[in-house]
Formats: C-alpha cells, structure tokens, sequence
C-alpha cells in the first residue's frame, strides 16, 4: 500500500528558483534569448543546422532530415541536455504550395525545464518519408500514427504504421492536408452508400484473429478476403 | 464399445472416486440393446484448454470504456496477454475545421473535445492565441482565467471519481461527487449562461466578468467542498475492497512515465514531478501557493491519492484567487482585437469600424507559430498554432494528454486480470472527444 506523497512545493515556497514565467511579457516577437541546447547542437552538429529562430520566446531548430533522428537520441541521452520528454509529433502543411511541408516535433527537458521546437522541411515532389523516433520515445508511437493517419507522412523505423482515427480501410487520402476538401472527397449521400456497404462480419484484422486461432475456424470465403488484406470494418 | 453417437450427454454417472476423494463422473450411454452403460472416456478426450487463448472485444459501446474506446484483449484464462487499442469512433476533425475559421471562432470547438475541462481548454487556446497575437492580457483576467481553469479540474476530477468508483463498484461517492460538480456547474451557469460548453474565454480577454454575487457563491463552494472530498476520502480510501482492486495495478515506473509520455496525475502517481503550473508556468501560477502531489508506486491507487489531493489544492487556489482578484477592466483595450463594448459600437463611428472588421474579417495575427501547453485535468494539454499572417490558422494543433495517456494501455494492462483491466483504463481518465478530436 501507498504510503503517501512526496510533496513537491510550488509558488512562493520556490523562492529564487522559480523559474521565469512564461508569459509573453517583455518577450519580442522575434529574436529573444535562444534555448541553450540550440547553440550545444549546432556546436555538435554543425551544417545540418539549418536555421535557429526564436519566436515569442520559444526556439525553433530546423534541422536536416538525415540527422534528425541522431540530433534526438542525442539531446535525449546527453547529461547537459536530457530532453526526457516527448510532447507533440505533428506537422505542418502551408496554404501556400509553394513552401515545404514541416514536420515539428517538440521536446521537454523535464530536469532542465527546456522546450525546444524541432523540425524539418520536406520540399515538395520528395518522398514524405521522415525517421521514426519510436525507438527513443515510446509516445511516439500513436503521435507519428496519427501524423502518418492525417498526413501520409511515413515514419521509417515505425513498428506498427497504421492509420488510427481513420479507419484502416479509408481510401479518401490524407484529411490534413491542404488539397483534401474541408467535405471529404465524396458526397454525403457516396459515403454513406460505402458505409452501409462495408461488410459487417470482418470486424478483426486477421492478425488479430490469429492470437485467439480463430481464423482457421473462419468460412472459407472470409478466410480469403482477409488474406488478402481486406478489412471490411472498424 | 458399443456406444452410439445419439447419448453421449444423457446423465452422468458416478465411476468412483479419484486421488483427492472427490467423485469421478463419467457420461452415461445406451447400448444397442438399449442398457445404460458408462462411456469409457480416453483421457484427451476433453480439450486442452492450457495455452489456448480466446480473444475479447472490450467496448466500443461498454459503459466502463468511457466512451467509445475499444480493446481487442487476448486472453489466457483471465490474464491479459496483449492489448490491441482502436481509437476513432469519435473523431470529427476538429483540427480541419479550425483551419476554416478565426480565432474567436475556434474557441467552441475547443468545449468539445475535452468537454470535462471546457473552461479549461478556452483558457489554454486563448493563452495560445494571445502568445501569437502578441497580447498581455489584464491582471483581472489572469485571475479570472484561474479560476475558470481550477473550477474545471475540481469537475473533471469530480467526474474522475464518481464514474471510476461506479466502475470499482462503489456507488455512494459517485452521487456525493456529481452533487458537488452540480455546484460548480450553477457557478458556470451563472458566470456564462452555460454550463457544460461554457466557451468563457476571448482572445485578449473572457466572454464575460463574473456577475454580481459570484464571489460569495465560490468562497461558500470553498468552505464546503473540502468536507465533501474529507467524506469520500473517509469512505473509500481506506476501504478494503476499493484498496485491494488498486494497489498494484498498471505500475509505471518514473522513467517509463516520461518515456511513455505520460502527464498530469498519470505522471505524478508514477513519481515524475511534472506539473506544467509550476515547471513551465502560465497565468502567474508561480503566484500561487499550492503543492503538487507526486505518488510513489505509480498505480491506480496513486493516481487516486493524487486526484484527491489536487482537489483539496485547486480550492486552495480558489481560495487565493478570491484574495486578490483585483478590479479593473477584464478585456484589454486594443479594438483591434476584442470586440468594443455594443453601446459604442453603435454610437461611436471608429467602435463600429472595429466591431465591422472583426465580425467580417477576424483579427490578423502576425507571421509566427507557438504552442502554448496548461496543466489540465488529464495532462500536458498544448495548443500549436501556425498563422501565415490571415485570419485564420494554417495548422491548430492539439496535443491531447489523455491521447498519449492512453497509448500506454497496453503497457499497462498486459499481465493483468480482465477485471484490472476496467480499474486500469479507468485510472487514466480518458475523454474520448478529446482523444479522437
């Protein structure tokens, strides 16, 4: 049994070593104090820094794709950095065509009490193709799922890349990005023809039908289609 | 043996007795000649049932899931041996919508996805939306904005409660919490008109001040609700059966807390001291005189004894608001921004220019992005925003705690029984709408 908490205090019992607030007050828009670690990383990692900004305080690396995930094992493992904690993975798509897609990841220092904003610019015409960080940060598992799901941004290194707000049989494209309508692609009267058209028996993957040895047990002709990849329900 | 097909369940007869003195039982059958006679059964007869797993759908429509969150479980016996989680049911694309609509407009979507912690949510996307517009805000609203934010924990963690109490199977706790949450939600009611989808917050300022009366009703809340939590915590926190469906379930160690993502009371029960009100502060939460509750087991238990804790600290900073709300104005002067009072925009030619520009047009944000997260209820809950200098969002990112929370239930609940495994999804207090956005 639990035998309690270890308090942890907070406000004026933290004396001095409360840390700034973080409010917009005093900050300019661009230009303020940088995070230390951009300065450890470009010192370590030199060209593949691409530019360093700082806008309303908050400090953003972008960074080159080859790197990307070396740059983060290494903030992650690094005594003098610690960036323990992976907040958000997501990306960026600008109403602009023109300009690259930007995937973001931002990180936490929880010992440091750092954010540092990472990205990289993928220029349109190349392969949305991005390294996973999955191996480093366990919640990068559902977030760079949903960044594929919304995206189509494919996180290499990623065990179990599936779509996951979606369902796994949607065919529509990428709901996020800026050339899928705000309706969806087909009609309403289109979508619910396909939705009441989707088989309701095949309601597991036929991986998960393996765990329980049920797919031997399964009719011939639904055998067939989940061997062939076919989900008909989520 | 003459045995037919037809009689192989008929009766059962006894046989003797085995090793243990317990009886042996043996089906009965019918001869040709139509005489009982007791089937001789081999011994593979029956099964093997060691090692075969059966598979289970855990909702999308069960009430314990809360909401419609389903997990196909494998199963030996009752032992949880893998967890496969399907999210999705819910999702309405919040994030798309956003990028068709201003700022001011955004603020109902975000009631809905995390719609325990509504006032919570407004505050977080305004504090977002203030950061890129380049606003500070009134000392007034600071304090206000803190109280919105810590009377929705006190709901959501309210709703935390009762429900997983009703889940554990307790149920008096259950009406003593949603009667307390009645209170906070008159207070709402009163402050904006509504209760549930308050949308109490404007960029650069609140919907609304704090009416008449408003102050005397909190501090009467104030001085009442520790009472409440003393008596639930009286009824169940020493309570054998509430003790033994908790302790030692779904245990995450601090370092795999972090590593996990995990947030809020889901990473303080684990021991990782994260609290955005202190660590990355906002609102002048530095301000405020609260502890932050940090478990040291790291399991549904603790995530228990944290909830409770932080219910007795958000009145203690209730408490602290009340003394030093300042008066003063609660929206900021800049036109530009928040809306000019309806006398004036009706009276005063440059009122209406402003009220004709927002209403048509929307405010303008400089080039820039932020992400701005706050301590809610269930965790690190962040707004990204990235403005190409019109009046609405390219991207309106959010970043659901409870989302990342649960994406570490099948680290959780495998090894478990079947039953733990409703304790453990409970423990994590997950809102679907925000989950699936």
């Amino acid at each position: 049994m639990s035998t309690g908490f270890i308090p942890v205090v907070s406000g004026s019992a933290l004396g001095s070593s409360a840390p700034a607030p973080a409010s917009p007050k005093n900050v300019p828009q661009r230009g303020g104090a940088a995070n230390p670690s951009a300065e450890a990383l470009r010192q370590r990692f030199g060209a593949a820094i691409k530019v360093v900004d700082v806008v309303w305080g908050e400090t953003t690396v972008v960074v080159d794709r080859a790197s990307v995930h070396d740059m983060i094992q290494w903030l992650h493992d690094d005594p003098t950095q610690r960036y323990d904690y992976l907040s958000d993975v997501t990306a960026v798509e600008f109403r602009d065509l023109e300009q690259p897609l930007e995937v973001v990841w931002h990180l936490r220092s929880l010992p440091y009490r750092r954010f540092l904003r990472l990205k990289i610019q993928l220029e349109r015409g190349t392969a949305l193709e991005v390294p996973s960080v999955w191996d480093i940060y366990k919640s990068a598992d559902w977030l760079e799922r949903e960044c594929f799901d919304m995206f189509g941004i494919r996180f290499e290194g990623h065990p179990d890349l599936r779509r996951i707000l979606m369902w796994e049989r949607y065919r529509e494209g990428y709901p996020l990005r800026k050339d899928f309508p705000l309706r969806g692609r087909f009609s309403r009267s289109e979508q619910l023809r396909q939705a009441l058209a989707a088989n309701p028996e095949a309601r597991y993957s036929k991986e998960e039908l393996s765990i329980a040895d049920a797919f031997d047990d399964l009719p011939n002709d639904m055998q067939r289609r989940l061997s062939t990849g076919e989900r008909t329900g989520e | 043996m003459a045995t037919t097909k037809r009689t192989v369940e008929v009766s059962l007869s006894t046989t003797g007795v085995d090793a243990e003195g317990r009886p042996q039982r043996a089906p009965l059958a019918v001869d040709d000649s139509g005489n009982l006679v007791v089937v001789e059964s081999p011994p593979s007869m029956e099964p093997d049932l060691e090692g075969e797993h059966m598979l289970i759908n855990l909702g999308p429509q069960h009430p314990a899931t809360h909401g419609v969150l389903r997990l196909v479980l494998e199963l030996d016996g009752e032992t949880v041996v893998r967890c496969i989680p399907h999210i999705g049911y819910l999702h309405c694309g919040f994030e798309k919508t956003g990028e068709y609509r201003q700022y001011n407009q955004i603020i109902p979507y975000t009631d809905r996805e995390d719609y325990l912690n509504s006032p919570g949510n407004n505050v977080a996307f305004s504090l977002g939306a203030e950061r890129l517009f380049g606003i500070e805000i009134t000392e007034r609203c600071k304090v206000l904005r803190v109280i919105a934010c810590e009377l929705s924990r006190i709901i959501s963690h309210l709703v935390w409660l009762g429900t997983t109490c009703i889940d554990i199977g307790a149920y008096t706790p259950f009406l003593w919490a949603f009667q307390q949450r009645e209170e906070v939600y008159e207070l709402f009611e009163m402050w904006v008109g509504a209760r549930l989808t308050t949308t109490v917050t404007r960029v650069g300022g609140m919907a609304a001040d704090i009416p008449d009366g408003f102050t005397e009703k909190l501090s009467a809340f104030i001085h009442k609700f520790p009472k409440v939590v003393d008596e639930i915590d009286r009824v169940i926190t020493r309570n054998g059966i509430w003790v033994g469906r908790t302790v030692g379930l779904g245990v995450m160690s601090p370092e795999e807390a972090a590593n996990y993502g995990l947030s809020g009371p889901m990473g303080r029960a684990s021991g990782l001291a994260f609290d955005m009100r202190r660590d990355f502060p906002y609102l002048d939460y530095e301000t405020y005189d609260f502890d932050i509750p940090v478990g040291t087991n790291g399991d549904v238990y603790d995530r228990f004894l944290v909830r409770m804790e932080e219910l007795r600290q958000s009145t203690r900073i209730l408490a602290q608001t009340l003394d030093r709300l300042p008066d003063g104005p609660v929206n900021i002067a800049d036109h530009r921004v928040i809306l000019p009072p309806k006398s004036k925009a009706t009276s005063d030619m440059e009122s209406m220019i402003h009220h004709f520009k927002q209403v048509m047009e929307g405010p303008r944000p400089p080039i820039g992005e932020c992400y701005v997260a706050v301590e809610s209820p269930k965790g690190e809950k962040g707004y990204y925003m990235v403005s190409d200098g019109s009046s609405k969002p390219v991207r309106w990112r959010i970043r659901p705690p409870s989302f990342v929370n649960l994406s570490a239930i099948p680290r959780m609940v495998e090894g478990h029984l079947l039953s733990d495994v409703i304790a453990i999804n409970a423990s994590i207090d997950i809102v679907m709408g925000e989950i699936d956005r």
